[in-house]
């Protein structure tokens, strides 16, 4: 009885963790193609998407960081990107980044707390760069589709000086 | 002794509206920027509001170099040089914290916070030796102009006061913006890497012909008036003050609306709490002015740009590459302007920012464009015709003209000359 129920448990485990691996590598695949409108949408109305800096146990109220949207600043850099004069990104930077070590860390209610590491090349006119985060992402079962209410993308050299960082990290 | 000729005949370099292109990549111009310019002028090094309790300390840098900004335990502030006068090792390695004393890894010579060497590892191996000989280095000349310090290696040369000359009317203008009249620079600083010679920045501080085009894209999409400053109509000045200081004046047009806050995209209903500070402060009439006019634009040579809102410090570090410091500007007791102002720095500034995004692309490009051979010059004519004198005697030009440009690469052959 209780190695069927086992059984059943970790068959949902399995499945909530395919469920969120497959959403997590579709946005990766969104922001390597600047599909602006399409990674927009995956985000909730109450979106925050948090890049810090010099740390990575910041309080973005009081300090500075990379970025620090809200989701009406989230709507504003996806504009800019569309205006097609957002120089840094015009042309654009050729992107591949591998997503990994997906985790997830905690569920409550219809939120799923997960972290992932990420490693994203970058071609651009300036050269090559290669980024690496370590990414926490709160991700919310809305009408059986999972959004993504925050993102938090920890640079691993986030206090030291760092490249123009223009396309969606 | 050093020889102080310089290896590049300067004045074939810089003429007084055009510059040649080798000033931007010559790792040899570089070279003599950094004795010429950076270890011997005035050089912004940091605020005193980032060390205020006694023993603090901050890693700073007067170009590549980098200084220990250190409120020392005399409750001075020094500027130390990071590296031990035993074998040359790189003595502190945190970018901040709160010690009395510093000791080396490698030996354990340990040294006070204000530079002194207070004791050896095994002292009997230092029989008869002077402790006093091993001091740590130290930037000789330290001047605060209203807790903005700097630094010269230079041991002797002009006061700090002469030096910012014209140019303390704008950090007056800024800290005016304060209830108390005081900054407190404590939202830690964005730093910004960027693939171009460090004037490319000097010069772009307060250039307002380049905004309307490279930053087309924000304005569009904010929807702000921001665009109109820096048009062909616009009122805003651009001013020299000397010594290679520069101004984005942009009060003539602040003035002509007549409306507090404005300079900051709001009004005074909507920050109440600090309307009502800057009037007890202030009085009522003297308050609104200050609101009227904001805050200043102003780019101090060769490394301190007060931008409104934030302040960046441009730090050299190659000839090809600068690295872009900038932190949001704090007024102390504004607490409801502060938040505004760092919401509004992280929108705007920084790597990602929606507007330095776009000007470091720039400043990356111009770089480029400088290693292509043909022309070999730049120009920078524009608003010639117009150049005129304010009531302080300071050149002055349209808000769009390369006035700033020009007064820059005066002191700047000044100064490689000299
Ligand atoms: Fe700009």
């Amino acid at each position: 009885m209780n190695a069927q129920i086992d059984a059943a448990a970790v068959a949902a485990r399995e499945g909530l963790h395919r469920l969120v691996e497959q959403f997590l590598f579709k946005e990766a695949r969104l922001q390597d193609t600047h599909a602006y409108d399409e990674w927009e949408a995956l985000w909730t109305d109450d979106g925050i998407y948090w890049v810090p800096a010099n740390g990575h146990d910041t309080d973005p109220e009081r300090t500075m960081s990379f970025i620090y949207d809200n989701r009406s600043r989230i709507g504003i850099r996806i504009d800019q990107l569309k205006t097609g004069r957002r120089h840094t990104q015009t042309p654009r930077s050729e992107l591949a980044r591998v997503l990994s070590n997906i985790e997830i860390v905690s569920q409550s209610g219809d939120e799923i707390e997960v972290r992932a590491n990420a490693v994203v090349f970058e071609d651009n006119l300036r050269g090559e760069t290669v980024w690496a985060t370590r990414n926490e992402y709160r991700l919310r079962l809305v009408d059986g589709a999972l959004k993504m209410a925050r993102k938090k993308v920890g640079l691993v050299n986030n206090h030291k000086p760092i490249f123009t960082l223009s396309f969606l990290v | 002794m050093n020889d102080m000729s310089p290896v590049r005949d300067y004045r074939r370099l810089i003429e007084p509206t055009r510059v040649h292109s080798a000033l931007y990549y010559d790792p040899q111009v570089f070279q003599e920027e950094l004795s010429r310019i950076w270890y011997r002028g005035w050089v912004y090094v940091g605020h005193v509001s980032e060390v205020p309790n006694r023993n603090d300390y901050v890693t700073k840098s007067i170009g590549p170099t980098p200084v220990l900004m250190v409120h020392d335990r005399r409750g001075d502030i020094s500027l130390l040089l990071n590296k031990c006068p035993h074998r040359g090792n790189q003595l502190c390695a945190y970018s901040q914290g709160n010690r009395t004393s510093f000791t080396c890894p490698y030996h354990s010579w340990t040294f006070a916070n204000s530079g002194e060497l207070i004791g050896y590892a095994y002292a009997d191996g230092y029989q008869g030796a002077d402790k006093s000989q091993f001091a740590l280095g130290r930037v000789p000349r330290i001047g605060i102009y209203r807790g903005f310090v700097f630094g010269s290696f230079a041991e002797d040369g002009p006061s700090l006061d002469d030096y910012l000359g014209g140019a303390k009317a704008s950090i007056d203008q800024l800290l005016d913006n304060s209830p108390e009249g005081e900054l407190e620079l404590t939202a830690g600083f964005l730093q910004h890497r960027t693939k171009a010679n460090w004037k490319f920045m000097l010069e772009n501080e307060t250039d307002g012909y380049h905004p309307a085009f490279v930053h087309g894209s924000i304005f569009q999409v904010a929807e702000s008036g921001i665009g109109n400053l820096y048009s062909p109509a616009s009122t805003a000045l651009t001013r020299d003050f000397g010594n290679g200081h520069t101004e984005f004046d942009l009060r003539p047009e602040w003035r002509r609306s007549a409306k507090p806050l404005q300079w900051f995209g709001t009004d005074a209903e909507r920050l109440p709490g600090y309307a009502a500070a800057m009037t007890a402060a202030y009085g009522a009439e003297r308050a609104r002015q200050i609101m009227i006019d904001g805050s200043p634009h102003t780019m101090i040579f060769p490394n301190l740009f007060i931008a409104e809102i934030q302040l960046f410090v441009l730090q050299p570090v190659a000839v090809d590459e600068t690295i872009q410091h900038v932190t949001a500007l704090q007024f102390k007791g504004a607490p409801e302007l502060n938040r505004r102002l760092r919401q509004q720095t992280m929108g705007s500034v920084g790597p990602a920012g929606f507007l330095l995004a776009d000007d470091t692309e720039m400043y990356e490009r111009n770089h480029r464009g400088a290693l292509i051979r043909d022309p070999e010059w730049v120009t920078l004519i524009r608003g010639l015709h117009r150049e005129g004198r304010d009531a302080d005697g300071f050149r002055i030009g349209h808000a769009t003209d390369e006035v700033p440009q020009r007064g820059i690469w005066r002191h700047y052959l000044d100064l490689m000359t000299s």
